[in-house]
């Protein structure tokens, strides 16, 4: 839930657990440093990349760096917030 | 996956311009088969980005390479063609050339590109080609399990170079943009590294300046592309990028080799290519009409004519002579040359084959016909004449030791010095011809002389070989009457 008198982040990131490999180029890519690879495994045996849930600016970068065609889905707010 | 909290929309997502689905296997089928941080993953996603931005998806057509990318069809949802080793550029030149609203790309390696595939891609980018060119280079052959790749780096041990690559027994790493930039047709060559962001962003800007020279019909673009093969290079992903980053940049410095695309104008479209019906005129075959009604085509016929002699004599003249009256009626023919390298003097031979049915090899190693129009073609050649076969030899008789293999008719007529009658002797050869006409008479003379006519141009030889042929034919009426009263 938004607080009210906290900016909301200026993105988010969705990353779909299964069509990652866990190559890790989106956490290096992630200037925030808010992406890790999780401690589970996929069913195909690579610990996929997560999102902390908080703290994207939206840049893109992990998008942009990560190998697989689908497994990053990055949004943007698409309003800017009311002061 | 985490619900999408409210407020935000989507800013990337997966590109249009891949399939919904990869057929390839029956499961993992939103994944590519790449290894995980491999290089190819990330090109292809940049491509495919690039064709959604620009909206070209309906007009592209990719050509695959041979190596990891060889699959690269079952993931770009558009026009696919997928090429033999290193030869990419030429399907390309061929697929953009009949198709030039297309927008045509290659996608190769660097064992693909720049070892098998080099002569490919030096004359496409020489002519100009407007294809675009993706080129990975992994310093490496990755599919087969890790050879050395013409652009392994010195010192970099691979199966094939276990010491490491010796410049004094593997050569030097091959720079293909500073090669190409020698060139002056290609129109835009850039190098590229994808070791980490920002040099991943500066590729995609690239690839899609690449694609868009050839929507403005520009010319050849290529983009090398410096790219992580973690799995041979036995790295993990962020550890390849690094080298990438590093040690590849280095050897392979990134940047812009020719960027003419400012100053040049779209190429002209290729003129479209004449009309079948144009052909016979362009290869001035007009007039070339031959009526064949009454002429018979000489059923169960297969005629295979050895013809030969010393460059010079017309031997092959002689047997094109005939195979073109086999064309004009309606046969099946070959007529096949073989002489040395010199053009004149030395033996040349030809073989000729006419035949009412469908003919599986041009070669005569059994002739039913020697032409021999000097001594050692004939002694060369007369062992394989078939019983029932011809030989003619240019002589009054055949030479000392030499006898025709048993049921194999002989005509020894001096050809060369009869057309000397003629005041030619280089009509020996229709002589001949004309001797032959008489002996195994299956061949129209109404073909022959047309024949003659299509090949002779210049009239004051088409009337002497008209008398040559009738000549041939006479002496041999004469001499096969004798030799059989
Ligand atoms: C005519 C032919 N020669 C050799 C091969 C074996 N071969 C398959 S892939 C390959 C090299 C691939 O290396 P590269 O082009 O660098 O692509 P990568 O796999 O590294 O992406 C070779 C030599 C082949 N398939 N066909
Ligand atoms: S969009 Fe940028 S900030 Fe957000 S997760 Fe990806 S790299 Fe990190
Ligand atoms: S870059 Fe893509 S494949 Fe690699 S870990 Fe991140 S999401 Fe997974
Ligand atoms: S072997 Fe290398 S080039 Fe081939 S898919 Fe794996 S990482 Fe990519």
């Amino acid at each position: 839930m938004t607080q009210p008198n906290v900016q909301p982040d200026r993105g988010y990131v969705t990353i779909s657990a299964e069509e990652c490999k866990g190559c890790g180029l989106c956490v290096e890519a992630c200037v925030p440093r808010v992406l890790a690879l999780a401690a589970h495994l996929n069913h195909q045996g690579y610990h996929p990349a997560e999102y902390a849930g908080a703290g994207c600016t939206g840049c893109g970068l992990c998008f942009h760096c990560c190998p697989e065609p689908g497994a990053i889905t990055v949004y943007k707010l698409a309003r800017p917030a009311a002061a | 996956m985490a619900e999408v909290p409210s407020g935000y929309t989507v800013l990337h997502e997966r590109p249009k311009a891949f399939y919904d689905t990869f057929e390839r296997k029956g499961e993992l089928q939103q994944q590519t088969h790449y290894c995980p941080g491999c290089g190819h993953g990330l090109a292809h996603k940049m491509i495919a980005r690039a064709i959604d931005e620009l909206g070209i998806q309906d007009r592209v057509i990719a050509v695959s390479p041979v190596g990891c990318s060889v699959f690269a069809y079952y993931y770009f949802d558009t026009g696919n063609v997928q090429s033999a080793h290193g030869r990419a550029p030429a399907v390309a030149t061929a697929v953009k050339r009949s198709r030039p609203e297309a927008i045509v790309f290659s996608y190769q390696g660097d064992g693909d590109l720049a070892a098998i595939g080099t002569a490919e891609i030096l004359h496409a980018a020489n002519r100009g080609e407007n294809i675009t060119v993706f080129f990975v280079n992994n310093a490496i052959y990755g599919m087969t399990g890790g050879q050395m790749a013409p652009t392994t780096m010195l010192g970099q041990r691979t199966t094939t170079s276990p010491l490491g690559r010796d410049p004094f027994n593997e050569g030097y790493p091959l720079h293909v943009c500073e090669l190409l930039a020698t060139l002056e047709a290609p129109v835009y060559l850039e190098r590229v590294a994808l070791g980490n962001a920002k040099q991943v962003m500066a590729a995609s800007r690239a690839i899609k300046k690449a694609l868009t020279n050839q929507v403005k019909g520009l010319g050849f673009s290529l983009v090398e592309i410096l790219s992580p093969c973690p799995t041979i290079w036995k790295l993990n992903p962020a550890k390849a990028q690094e080298r990438v980053r590093e040690e590849m940049v280095k050897v392979f410095p990134p940047g812009v080799y020719r960027d003419h695309t400012t100053e040049r104008a779209a190429r002209p479209a290729p003129p479209p290519a004449p009309g079948l019906d144009e052909l016979p005129r362009l290869l001035d075959l007009e007039g070339h009409e031959f009526d064949r009604t009454g002429l018979e085509r000489p059923a169960g016929l297969d005629l295979r004519i050895k013809v030969a002699g010393f460059g010079g004599q017309g031997v092959l003249m002689l047997g094109e002579v005939l195979a073109e009256a086999g064309l004009l009626l309606d046969l099946e023919v070959s007529w096949l040359p073989s002489y040395g390298p010199e053009m004149r003097s030395g033996t040349s031979n030809c073989h000729v084959r006419i035949a009412d049915q469908t003919i599986a090899s041009p070669l005569v190693a059994q002739s039913n016909v020697l032409l021999a129009m000097n001594e050692p073609s004939l002694r060369k050649f007369i062992g394989d004449v078939e019983t029932g076969g011809w030989v003619l030899y240019n002589s009054r008789s055949l030479p000392e030791g030499v006898t025709a293999p048993a049921g194999v008719e002989v005509l020894c007529i001096p050809f060369t010095e009869l057309a000397d009658t003629l005041g030619e002797p280089k009509a020996g050869n229709i002589v001949m011809l004309g001797a032959l006409l008489e002996a195994a008479g299956q061949l129209p003379a109404a073909a022959i002389d047309r024949a003659l006519e299509m090949h002779v141009k210049s009239a004051r030889w088409l009337e002497l070989d008209r008398r040559a042929l009738e000549l041939g034919r006479e002496t041999a009426r004469k001499e096969l009457a004798n030799a059989y009263v």
